[in-house]
């Protein structure tokens, strides 16, 4: 693989969200858990940005950790998880939980080395900046969203919805 | 760019999420798992939507858009449920709660 500026943001990204991710598995602090998370979810926001996705990659940081990981900050503290370390966040079945993850991660690499090879992206030099937007900018999203996909988009909303009203039954006290 | 590179980051990191699911017994962290196992599942629809010619390869981002909003409903309610299971035990373990262990 050259050393192109791409290859090497993603690398640094990568090397960040996973090295992130694995601290948030096995942190013992619950607030650094979702401190961390901000840290994956950045870091893949950006490698959304590598693709060409701005829209994504805007929508991720704004929902994920605009919202999502502030949410979790409020569960941590309506449940009134310790402060500092915390031993007892992990259950005794680490082992066979480790094996799982190593064994599937072993299947799924071997299953995407073996199909995709060195197939390469479709290179976006030499195309115009307008025609990158026009095909997969922020106004191709919208265009997308409210005709082909018009009623996932309805279903969607409904279902957020019913989430919204779902969450108050649950919690409030009565 | 290779497909695979963004494709094993998703990998890593969906296994990495399933390890946390099943190594962890606090319940705001096994949720904070899911995040990242949908998070993986993200990076795989943006990479291989990019990886389509023309009008298809936009399907890939708006299907990212889609997965985002479930995972914030997700969330919501999943939050809604460890508070309850909180209030009622006055924890958040959840190899304490068995009830509907044959």
């Amino acid at each position: 693989m050259e050393f192109l500026p791409e290859n090497i943001a993603f690398g640094i990204l990568a090397a960040s969200a996973v090295l992130a991710a694995l601290r948030v598995v096995t942190t013992p602090n619950v607030v650094h858990a979702a401190l961390y998370l901000v840290i994956v979810l950045s870091s893949i926001g950006a490698s959304f940005l590598l693709l060409a996705a701005e829209f994504v990659a805007i929508v991720q940081v704004l929902v994920y950790v605009g919202a999502i990981v502030v949410l979790f900050l409020f569960g941590v503290m309506l449940t009134r998880a310790k402060m500092g370390d915390d031993p007892d966040l992990d259950n005794p079945r680490k082992g066979p939980a480790a094996l799982t993850a190593l064994f599937l991660a072993g299947i799924l690499a071997y299953a995407l080395v073996d199909f995709f090879q060195d197939d390469k992206l479709p290179s976006l030099k030499g195309t115009s900046e307008a025609a990158i937007t026009a095909s997969r900018g922020t106004g191709a999203v919208g265009d997308s969203i409210f005709s082909t996909y018009l009623v996932p988009f309805e279903v969607v909303s409904v279902l957020l919805l019913a989430a919204l009203v779902g969450a108050i039954v649950l919690a409030r006290r009565d | 760019m290779l497909v695979n590179q963004f494709l094993l980051l998703g990998a890593a990191l969906f296994c990495i999420g399933v390890y946390g699911v099943l190594a962890r017994k606090n319940g705001v962290l096994v949720l904070m798992s899911i995040e990242l196992i949908l998070n993986a599942v993200n990076i795989n629809m943006v990479a291989l939507g990019a990886n389509l010619q023309g009008d298809a390869a936009i399907t890939g981002q708006v299907f990212a858009l889609f997965v985002i909003t479930v995972a914030a409903a997700e969330v919501g309610v999943g939050l809604a449920i460890i508070l309850l299971i909180y209030r009622n035990r006055q924890s958040v373990d959840l190899d304490e709660v068995d009830l509907m262990k044959g």
